[in-house]
């Protein structure tokens, strides 16, 4: 079992990912499907713009486009921006903390494959009669009332995936709490493993109301149940506050690993310790803590009434305070640092102007009245594209240069990484700023089209010119990967030469293993200060070189996900076709079945023998 | 630290549900997990009494006219009395004493099925006097919530029958300690849960 360097065939291969319980594979299979997504998002949005470059335009119908909107938003939001993250928080989490893995390896396989047929059952509403057409919010008084299936497919794919992300959460929570090298303490654990600690916390939390929001939407429409009729007692507002429970933790999900990305990245090419890093720890927590009070800010206009409206704007005025802290310790990084501008450090380094503007609005739409002016305009769809693309998808695509060596080790280009730097920068600037004008002159969001006496013409061309411009930097990006991935020139160790920490004193390629002995953490920045001393290896060890024990692969994960997909048709059919209730009982049969075999069938891993480590180099 | 190892009673760990990184890495994910489903119940709760008696104009039923709170009282006590039991049983654990520990977590399982006989026979009769799923929002949130419990009742029945039958042949080990513990915490969690229902659906429902 211990032999490692097997040229595989490519079937062998297929195999291998899809019985994988190895973070490091598991972390390229998100990437991989979660880039897919944001492909597939990507085209929507550019749909969405082509539709309103031009006043009284016909190049998709009005239901088509409420189909594509919805879409959008839920795509890029569950099924790419979360994923992608999770991606990187495997990638890197575990090297950081110097574990040898997860604490549930096969739990976290269960969750990817959750993740990814949740997508693609969601996706599949397109080709069986109409995707959803409710928003990503999918009110209930507008989901309840939209014909054909597409709802249907919404609530059962986000719930299928989102049981994936909810088993992701308490793995990375296990895992930090329990699996640390000696030495590692909290308070030497790098912002990426704190904020992806944060996140996870929240996912445990914020998770269940949405889970709980999408099973009545499931019940009402097909089980016959009344949760959001009114004629029958029901009531809409309860989606509404269960979604948002669930909806704005989510956007601190998304932002709080970025803000682990960035802080990794300034410190690094900064070629300084981070600044404030306790008050940083400090301001990730209290972040995670108010993320919950704050909801009803996206319910000002539904009637809670003044004193709720107070409050809560109250409180989400205060999230600004610890945001501010981090922003101003960022600075303070690059402030006096021996700066080095590569494409990662770009991204940074046009985050924080983007993020700030984004933030200022938000606290903008946090004054109740104003927000009355503000709501379902385009000023609400241009802020949170300032936080989520100025925010979230800047670190990915930061974090994408970043890790590229650590998971290939292959380097991406950096003259192309420019290239699409400047392209999407500018483009997405371009595209979102305009949005608040459009907004502040009353054009609505989710509107088809508008008319050419409304004085919108001009901003919108505008809005869409841009995003040609970020298509053209993401195309860009995909020449550059396949470029990189067709040269396949390995870079070795540290390869961006001042690695701070663990992750980057790991030989490169890592071994499947990790490390072949765990290290022993000596402060924070820990491979820094055994490079300042001198040591040619980049670690202290914490034991002696032994056997070490590893979770066998296993096929079950995929055949328990097939199970819900399956269940999930005869769910979506039921009430209208005979084999409705047959398959569902049948997927639920084939999950329950092969959640049976795992947990009766003894399975203790497997042992790496100490002489074989010996022989090998540090790895493959 | 081997899964095989044979233990004595006293060789066996003080705490041997937690001795292997397993073992650990269980424990502390079953509580997180337990953490979600708390919220989980929290939203159906609140779900709950929100719609609690709402429905359309001029409906019949109510908590007042519905519940009768001897039966629930019996099905109070058969878990709270399966909660103990399953106490019986780690206790046994932790003293290595296996036969003890198979028996009671049996009896556990026992009082589990009366408690469910009882509350399939108070759903079906809430349907045969017309209170039906899709009668009410009100219906809809009582059988939802008291479902979801019911639901997880099931589970918890076949997870312990699973781990007596499994076990039956083969003693401690550190690879099942983790097991039997975590099944008996989430039986308590299913009988916490209950409590809540007992007070916030049936006890208020009834008098409040
Ligand atoms: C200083 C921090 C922030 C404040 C004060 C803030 C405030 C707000 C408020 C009040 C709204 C509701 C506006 C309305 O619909 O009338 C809103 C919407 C939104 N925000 Fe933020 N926000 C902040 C940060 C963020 C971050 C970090 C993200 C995501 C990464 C985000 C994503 C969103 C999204 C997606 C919406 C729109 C939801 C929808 O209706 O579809 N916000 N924000
Ligand atoms: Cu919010």
């Amino acid at each position: 079992m211990s032999s490692i360097a097997k040229k595989k065939g490519f079937g062998a291969s297929v195999w291998d990912y899809l019985t994988t319980v190895d973070h490091k594979k598991i972390a390229i299979l998100y990437l991989a499907a979660g880039g897919l997504f944001f492909v597939i998002g990507g085209i929507e949005a550019m749909l969405i713009r082509i539709q309103l470059a031009k006043p009284d335009n016909d190049f998709v119908s009005a239901g088509l486009f409420n189909e594509i909107i919805t879409m959008h938003g839920t795509t890029m939001i569950f099924l790419a921006a979360m994923p992608i993250l999770f991606g990187f928080m495997n990638a890197v989490m575990p090297l950081q903390i110097g574990a040898r893995d997860v604490a549930f390896p096969f739990l976290n396989a269960l969750g990817f494959w959750l993740f990814l047929f949740g997508g693609i059952f969601l996706n599949l509403s397109w080709f069986m009669g109409g995707a959803p057409d409710a928003g990503w919010t999918s009110y209930a008084s507008l989901s309840l009332a939209s014909p054909g299936h597409g709802i249907d497919f919404y609530a059962l794919g986000l719930q299928i995936s989102g049981a994936g992300t909810y088993i992701g959460g308490i793995n990375f929570l296990v895992t930090i709490i329990n699996m640390r090298a000696p030495g590692m303490t909290y308070m030497r654990m790098p912002l990426m493993t704190w904020t992806t600690f944060v996140a996870s916390a929240l996912i445990l939390f914020a998770f269940p109301p949405l889970t709980i929001g999408l099973f009545f939407l499931i019940l009402d429409r097909m089980f016959g149940a009344n949760f959001f009729d009114h004629t029958m007692g029901g009531n809409t507002i309860i989606w509404e506050h269960l979604f948002w429970i669930f909806g704005h933790p989510e956007v601190y999900i998304l932002i709080l690993p970025a803000f682990g990305i960035f802080s990794e990245i300034f410190a690094l090419f900064s070629r300084k310790r981070l600044f404030g890093y306790s008050s940083m720890v400090f301001a990730t927590v209290l972040i995670g803590f108010l993320g919950f009070m704050v909801w009803a800010h996206h319910m000002f206009t539904v009637g809670l009434g003044p004193t709720a409206n107070a409050i809560f704007a109250v409180a989400t005025m205060a999230i600004a305070v610890p945001t501010g802290m981090k922003i101003f310790n960022w600075l303070l990084t690059i402030w006096g640092g021996s700066i080095k501008v590569t494409v990662p450090m770009l991204y940074a380094l046009g985050f924080i102007p983007s993020f700030v503007a984004g933030g200022v609005t938000g606290v903008m739409q946090a004054a109740a009245p104003l927000d009355y002016q503000l709501h379902d305009s385009y000023f609400i769809v241009a802020h949170f594209h300032y936080v989520i693309v100025g925010g979230v998808v800047l670190a990915i695509l930061a974090a994408l240069h970043l890790y590229w060596p650590l998971m290939f080790n292959q380097m991406l280009s950096e003259k192309l990484g420019k290239w699409t730097f400047w392209f999407f920068f500018i483009g997405f600037h371009m595209t979102f700023f305009i949005q608040h004008f459009l907004g502040l002159m009353g054009m609505p969001r989710r509107v088809f089209t508008f008319r050419a006496d409304q004085g919108w013409d001009l901003f919108n061309l505008i809005s869409s010119i841009g995003a040609v411009f970020m298509a053209i930097g993401v195309i860009i990006l995909v020449i550059n990967i396949i470029i990189t991935v067709a040269k396949n020139v390995p870079v070795g160790n540290d390869p961006w030469e001042d690695g701070r920490t663990l992750e980057w004193a790991i030989p490169q390629p890592v071994p499947f293993y990790n490390f072949k002995q765990t290290p022993l953490v000596r402060g924070l920045d820990t491979f820094w200060i055994e490079k300042q001393e001198g040591n040619k290896e980049g670690m202290t060890y914490a034991e002696p070189i032994s056997d070490i024990h590893m979770p066998n692969n296993s096929f079950i994960p995929f055949v328990m996900t097939v199970g819900l997909f399956v269940a999930a048709f005869g769910a979506l059919y039921n009430g209208e076709k005979t084999w409705a209730v047959p398959v569902l009982v049948l997927g639920l049969a084939i999950t329950l079945l092969s959640m049976a075999v795992r947990s009766l069938k003894d399975d203790h891993g497997y042992h790496i023998h100490k002489e074989d480590l010996m022989n090998e180099k540090g790895g493959k | 630290m081997d899964f095989n190892t044979k233990y004595t009673p006293q060789t066996w760990p003080e705490h041997p549900e937690q001795v292997t990184l397993e073992g650990k890495n269980k424990f502390l994910g079953f509580w997180l997990f337990l953490g979600g489903e708390t919220v989980l119940f929290a939203s159906l709760f609140a779900t709950y009494l929100a719609l609690k008696n709402k429905g359309p104009s001029g409906m019949e039923y109510s908590t007042q006219t519905l519940f009768e709170l001897p039966l629930v009282f019996v099905m109070t006590m058969l878990l709270l009395t399966s909660s103990l039991t399953s106490v019986y049983a780690m206790y046994h654990m932790k003293n290595h004493n296996f036969k003890g520990m198979q028996t009671w977590m049996a009896i556990t399982v026992l009082l589990g099925l009366g408690f469910l006989c009882l509350e399939i026979y108070e759903f079906n009769h809430y349907v045969h006097i017309g209170f039906t799923y899709g009668q009410s929002a009100f219906s809809s949130a009582f059988f939802t919530l008291v479902g979801t419990h019911g639901i997880h009742v099931v589970i918890g029945l076949v997870w312990i029958i699973l781990l007596i039958l499994r076990n039956a042949k083969r003693g401690f080990s550190l690879y099942n300690a983790p097991k039997y513990y975590t099944a008996s915490l989430y039986w308590h969690f299913i009988d916490v849960v209950w409590v809540f229902i007992f007070t916030v659906v049936y006890l208020m429902g009834v008098v409040g």
